[in-house]
C-alpha cells in the first residue's frame, strides 16, 4: 500500500493526537472526575503510565517487522514518534512514582533504586532511553553518522526486555499481564533474530552452479 | 449650586420595619445557619460518603471504646478496592464478580482441639451482641483505610467451644466455590485460602469476626457473610468468607506463606521496620489520597494493646 506524502503526514498528525489520549484521560480524571481513577488514583495513574510506556516501546519495535511484512514502507516515518512517546510516558511514569510514592524524598528514592530489583531495572531502562531520545533528531543522526547511530539505537533491544522485567518483578502473584507483554516482545525480537539468521545463511550459501549470472547493475 | 437628588430608591429596596427591627437577631440566625450548613457538608464529607449499597441493616449495634475516631474511608472506596483473589487479582474485580458468591445458607464449622465442637449458622452469628469497631486497615501493599466494621469478638465464640490445652493456634479456612469464583481456576494461590493466628492473638479483644460494615451486612466483595478482622496485622491476615475454624496444636501453613515465604511470614504484623522485599513499609497511602506520606506505625498503631503478645520475639525474623 503506497501512500501520498500528504496522506502520511495527515495520518501522522492523527496518530500523534491519539497517542496523547491516555495521558489526557488521566489528567481529566485527576482534575475533574475522581471516579474515573478509583479508590487509589495515584496507583492507577502510575500503573497506567507504566503500561503505556511498555506499549509504546512494543509498538516502536513492531514498526520494522510490520513494515517489512506488509510492504507499507511509509510506516518507517512513524517509528521515531512512537519511540519518543515511549520515552515521554516513561518520564511521566517515573515522575508520578517520585511524587506520589515518595513525595520527592530523594534519599528514599535512591535507596529504592539500589535495594529493589524491579525498581533498579525499570530505572535503568528509562535512563538508557535518554540517549536514544536525545539522538532522535535528523541532525543528531547526521552528526553521529548512520552507522554509529544504528549501533547506539540497538540499545532498545536491552531497554524493552528490562521494561518487561520491571513489570514482571513488580507483580505480586498473577503474572498473566506481564507474560503477555513478554510474549509480544519475544515475537518481535524473534522476528529479527530469524531474519538475521536467514540473511546470514543466504550469504553463506555457495554460489549456484551453472553459468555465472551477470551481476545486475544497481542491484 | 448643585443640589443632589437622592437616588431613586424603589419601595422594594426598603427593608420593611418588621425585619429592620429584628436585624441583629436575623444576622445571628444567618450566621448560625451557614455554620451549621458548612458543618453538615463537612459531616457528609467525613462520614459519608455514607452512601451504601442498601443491604440488610444490622440493628442494636453497640459502640466500642476500641474504635478510632479518624475520618472514615468512603463506603464506595471500601467496597470497590479489594483484594479478594478468588474473584480476580485486580482490585476492581471483586466488586464486579463477587455478586455471584452464594452466602446463604452459610455454616461455620468450629472444630479441632476443643471440648465442644459446634457448627454455627450465619443467623446465629448475627444474633451475638454486635459492636461497631472502627479500625485502621493497613494492607501489605502500603495503602490503608479506616473502616467501621460490625462484628463480635472472636473470643466469645471460642469460649463456647471450650478450646483444650492443646489448642495453640487457630486456623481459618475460607470459602471455595469454583462455580461462583472465577479466580480459583488459576492456581495463583493454593485454594482454599487459609489464614492462621496464634491462640493468644485470636483471643485478643481486638480480633473480631465481622459480619457487617457501615451499619449493614458485609457486601460480598468484603468477605460476606463473615470474615476475620485483625487490625494490627497486614490486611491479608484477615481472611474473608470463613467456613471453618480449627483449633490446632501446630502452626498452620497460611496461603501467602505457602505462595511466597520470603515475602510473607506467618505473623505479618504491621511493622515499618521490616520492608517488603519489593517496597518499603515505612510509609502508607490513606485511600483515596495521592501522596504516600503517612508514617506507618508499628502494629498499625495498636501497640499499646498488643505489643505484649510479642515480648522477647525478634520481629525482624518472625515477620
Amino acid at each position: 500500500m503506497q501512500l501520498a506524502p500528504k496522506t502520511v503526514s495527515t495520518l501522522k498528525a492523527i496518530v500523534f493526537l491519539l497517542a496523547l489520549v491516555p495521558l489526557a484521560r488521566l489528567a481529566t480524571g485527576a482534575l475533574f472526575f475522581p471516579d474515573w481513577l478509583g479508590a487509589n488514583p495515584a496507583e492507577f495513574i502510575t500503573r497506567s503510565l507504566g503500561d503505556w510506556t511498555l506499549r509504546f516501546l512494543l509498538i516502536t519495535l513492531a514498526v520494522t517487522p510490520v513494515r517489512k511484512l506488509s510492504g507499507w514502507h511509509w510506516l518507517a516515518s512513524f517509528r521515531r514518534m512512537f519511540g519518543l512517546y515511549a520515552f515521554c510516558y516513561g518520564v511521566v511514569h517515573l515522575s508520578s512514582y517520585v511524587a506520589f510514592d515518595h513525595v520527592f524524598d530523594v534519599v528514599a528514592i535512591l535507596k529504592d533504586i539500589v535495594k529493589r530489583p524491579f525498581i533498579t531495572v525499570g530505572f535503568t531502562a528509562l535512563v538508557l532511553l535518554v540517549p536514544l531520545a536525545v539522538t532522535s533528531t535528523n541532525r543528531m543522526v547526521q552528526r553521529l553518522g548512520a552507522k554509529r547511530w544504528l549501533v547506539l539505537h540497538r540499545l532498545v533491544y536491552v531497554i524493552a526486555p528490562l521494561g518487561v522485567l520491571h513489570f514482571w518483578w513488580m507483580v505480586k502473584r498473577d503474572i498473566t499481564e506481564p507474560a503477555i507483554y513478554a510474549l509480544v516482545l519475544a515475537v518481535l525480537l524473534g522476528y529479527r533474530a530469524a531474519a538475521k539468521l536467514k540473511d546470514r545463511r543466504r550469504r553463506a550459501r555457495p554460489a549456484p552452479r551453472g553459468p555465472v549470472a551477470q551481476p545486475r547493475a544497481n542491484a | 449650586m448643585l443640589i443632589r437628588r437622592p437616588t431613586n430608591i424603589l419601595p422594594s429596596e426598603i427593608t420593611p420595619q418588621r425585619f429592620y427591627a429584628r436585624r441583629r437577631e436575623l444576622m445571628k440566625l444567618a450566621a448560625a445557619g451557614s455554620v451549621l450548613g458548612a458543618a453538615g457538608l463537612l459531616g457528609c464529607d467525613a462520614r459519608g460518603q455514607a452512601k451504601t449499597l442498601g443491604l440488610q441493616k444490622l440493628e442494636n449495634v453497640a459502640k466500642s471504646s476500641l474504635s478510632t475516631n479518624e475520618p472514615l474511608t468512603a463506603y464506595q472506596h471500601v467496597t470497590t478496592y479489594n483484594n479478594y483473589y478468588e474473584f480476580g487479582t485486580e482490585k476492581e474485580e471483586p466488586a464486579v464478580y463477587a455478586k455471584r458468591l452464594k452466602v446463604r445458607p452459610w455454616m461455620v464449622v468450629v472444630e479441632g482441639e476443643v471440648a465442644k465442637p459446634r457448627t454455627f449458622g450465619i443467623e446465629e452469628l448475627l444474633k451475638f451482641p454486635l459492636e461497631e469497631r472502627v479500625y485502621r486497615l493497613r494492607c501489605v501493599e502500603a495503602w490503608s483505610m479506616v473502616i467501621p466494621w460490625i462484628g463480635v469478638e472472636f473470643n466469645r465464640i471460642a469460649k463456647l467451644v471450650e478450646p483444650t490445652s492443646k489448642a495453640k493456634f487457630v486456623e481459618f479456612l475460607t470459602a471455595y466455590q469454583p462455580d461462583t469464583m472465577p479466580g480459583v481456576r488459576v492456581p495463583v494461590l493454593d485454594w482454599p485460602y487459609v489464614e492462621g493466628l496464634r491462640i493468644d492473638e485470636a483471643m485478643h479483644p481486638l480480633t473480631i469476626l465481622a459480619v457487617g460494615l457501615y451499619g449493614e451486612v458485609l457486601p460480598n466483595q468484603n468477605g460476606a457473610p463473615v470474615r476475620l478482622v485483625v487490625p494490627w496485622k497486614y490486611g491479608f491476615k484477615s481472611g474473608k468468607s470463613i467456613v471453618r475454624i480449627r483449633f490446632v496444636e501446630k502452626q498452620p501453613k497460611t496461603a501467602w506463606e505457602k505462595a511466597n515465604p520470603s515475602e510473607y511470614g506467618f505473623y505479618s504484623n504491621v511493622n515499618p521496620g521490616v520492608d517488603h522485599p519489593r517496597w518499603t513499609q515505612r510509609k502508607e497511602r490513606r485511600i483515596p489520597e495521592y501522596f504516600a506520606r503517612r508514617d506507618t506505625v508499628i502494629f498499625n498503631g495498636y501497640g499499646d494493646q498488643v505489643a505484649s503478645l510479642y515480648t522477647g520475639m525478634d520481629l525482624k525474623k518472625l515477620y
